[in-house]
């Protein structure tokens, strides 16, 4: 069984069909990249599966377990984590607040215990703590730790972002263009992380990308969209050489 | 400047941050337990009122501040607070439970009401809260039996197993309460702000759909957010009665709304300090300006609006150059002195936020 099965997904806004008729399973292990060009529909595909958007038709499976039954802010506790497309940190907060926050779906305690501070929040804390301290520590964030989101550079907000996602503890990790917008050594960095989450961390990794040298040097399997239908699906070798991928990114006849 | 070691967790989530700022609220607490022998009655009533404002502030502190829910309806809950602990010390209740009692009661009502009211956002929600101020008003109007209606009432002297505390024949003592309900209330904040629920509370105001994504229930933690800032409301309502030895349906208007929200922004939004820079505005300003007033002409005249125009004037002058409030201020003249001489104009300049992801609703 796949880690996460999407099966005839369709979404209409008014009328343009942004997700038509769509199916496809992401294996557990594997990083899985889902590329197309702009208003393919690949961020939709996601804002499905953190159930911001309903689906006028399709399953939705995750671990075996039905997504269309959970409302939005319980997706994370099923152990799917995600980053946005534009960055969406807690600006007015610290690095190591925006990390913790990821840690929120571990929360036991309700809030007379918190009011009081007991003894079970603050063992609690301790445990977020050491586990986002594993984060900063992977992704080299010690520098920015207490610093504010706000004054953070770019290039910065999106690891931030990233850890945010990790911090949580997921399966599934979805990253909407994680290097959209980074230099070419960031960009280097997000691979090897990318690479290592994989491997070190056995977390399964759904993105979305446009930066195709990412794309093939990172990812098992891709998946070409086109107005928000299926285009191929295969190795990234495969879906370059694709001649309707070509098409739909070139124009017919370019080929 | 002070540079700390940490070599555990737990130093970090620990309430001072330091020997050096523990020392500092040490030096400040036992200033505020020595205040009745160094200034006299009249000066320790005025400060027992910025004790009062400062609770009420950290409970609109929490909604605004820390959740970005604005509220104008704020002086309905004082009022609550305010009638409920009145009412049930008629009906019998001790006032050590009478009291607390007022805090819930004042925090539950508020929690249902949330439900309904957060849905809308921003402008929207502080102009649907002004309406629960207007309310307030009526109802007490309506319900005389219970609240006095027009004629309003008198709580009578605290008693806590059998050591009376009156406001204006003891007026140590009911500071030495305020005093003990601010200490309990700061207390329960910084917890609040360092355990899981404070920052969703940090998730909800800067980005409710990521803050969803990190598995927040995004209604229920801004109903938990009004629910706990009414409480707090509540309690300082309460303490206010006694301030006040009489209230009324007009006591607790839309102008006290007002001027908790402006207390917070003036303050600096988001902090506690913020909320007891503001108190002592509020309180002092209108003390300040009347000895100005003295000051300028011999003659005892009273220049309508004159108070309500200066507080204007200064909400302005802090939007446009400082909206993080006198805390702000505050935090940019102490990296000034800690950094000397190396202390940038530009250090506390943030860089805009880059574009959001279009909003889903």
């Amino acid at each position: 069984m796949s880690l996460l099965e999407i099966n005839n997904a369709t979404l209409k806004f008014g009328g343009v069909v942004a997700v038509n008729d769509l199916s496809f399973a992401v294996e557990e292990g594997e990083v899985y990249a889902i590329v197309g060009p702009n208003g393919a529909g690949k961020s939709t595909v996601f804002n499905l599966i953190s159930r911001f958007y309903d689906p006028f038709a399709g399953s939705f499976r995750f671990d075996g377990k039905d997504l269309l039954k959970r409302k939005p802010d319980q997706i994370a506790d099923l152990g799917i984590a995600r980053t946005f497309q534009n960055i969406e940190l807690f600006d007015h907060a610290t690095v190591l607040q925006n990390l913790l926050i990821g840690r929120h779906r571990h929360r036991r305690s309700n809030f007379v215990q918190e009011m009081l501070f007991a003894p079970k929040v603050r063992r609690a804390e301790l445990v977020n703590r050491a586990a986002v301290e594993q984060v900063i520590d992977f992704l080299d964030l010690q520098p920015y730790r207490n610093k504010m989101i706000a004054g953070l550079p770019y290039g910065v907000r999106k690891v931030v972002e990233l850890g945010r996602a990790l911090a949580s503890g997921p399966k599934l990790l979805l990253l909407d263009e994680p290097a959209s917008g980074l230099s070419v050594e960031e960009t280097q960095d997000m691979r090897w992380w990318i690479d290592d989450i994989r491997k070190q961390m056995g977390i399964t990794v759904l993105m979305v990308e446009h930066d195709m040298g990412l794309v093939s040097s990172v990812s098992d399997r891709v998946l070409a969209l086109a107005d928000g239908a299926k285009l191929a699906e295969g190795t990234p070798a495969e879906v370059q050489s694709n001649p309707a991928v070509i098409e739909a990114y070139l124009g017919a006849g370019a080929a | 400047m002070r540079i700390q070691f940490k070599t555990s967790y737990n130093d970090d989530i620990r309430l001072f941050e330091d020997g050096w700022s523990l020392s500092v609220y040490s030096v400040l607490l036992f200033v505020a337990i020595a205040l009745p022998f160094i200034i006299n009655d009249f000066y320790l009533g005025e400060m027992t009122n910025v004790l009062i404002w400062a609770i009420a502030g950290l409970g609109l502190m929490l909604l605004t501040g820390q959740t970005g829910q604005a509220s104008l309806g704020h002086a309905a809950f004082l009022a609550l607070g305010c009638y409920s602990n009145v009412i049930l010390i008629e009906q019998g209740v001790p006032f050590i439970l009478a009291f607390p009692l007022a805090g819930i009661i004042t925090g539950i009502i508020g929690t249902l009401i949330a439900f309904p009211a957060l849905r809308l956002h921003g402008v929207y929600l502080a102009i649907a809260t002004i309406a629960l101020s207007i309310l307030a008003d009526d109802i007490i109007v309506l319900l005389e039996p219970w609240t006095g209606g027009v004629s309003g009432k008198f709580p009578v002297p605290i008693d806590i197993f059998g050591f009376e505390i009156e406001r204006w024949t003891m007026p140590t003592r009911f500071y030495y309460l305020v005093l003990v309900v601010t200490l309990i209330t700061t207390l329960f904040y910084r917890n609040l702000l360092r355990s899981p629920l404070g920052r969703a509370f940090a998730a909800v105001r800067d980005s409710e759909v990521s803050a969803m994504a990190m598995g927040v229930h995004i209604a229920r933690t801004k109903a938990t957010s009004f629910g706990i800032s009414c409480g707090i409301t509540g309690l300082a309502g309460a303490l206010m009665g006694y301030y006040a030895g009489a209230f009324n349906n007009e006591t607790f208007s839309l102008v006290i709304s007002i001027q908790l929200l402006m207390m917070i922004v003036i303050g600096g939004l988001g902090s506690i300090h913020g909320a007891f820079f503001g108190a002592f505005v509020i309180a002092f300003l209108p003390q300040a300006l009347s000895i100005l007033t003295k000051s300028i002409s011999s003659d005892n005249v009273t220049i309508p609006g004159l108070e309500s125009g200066v507080f204007a004037a200064i909400l302005v002058l802090f939007i446009l150059f400082e909206p993080m409030g006198i805390y702000g201020r505050w935090l940019k003249i102490r990296t000034w002195f800690e950094l000397f001489p190396f202390a940038r104009k530009d250090m506390f300049r943030r860089q805009k936020s880059y574009l959001k992801t279009e909003r889903l609703r």
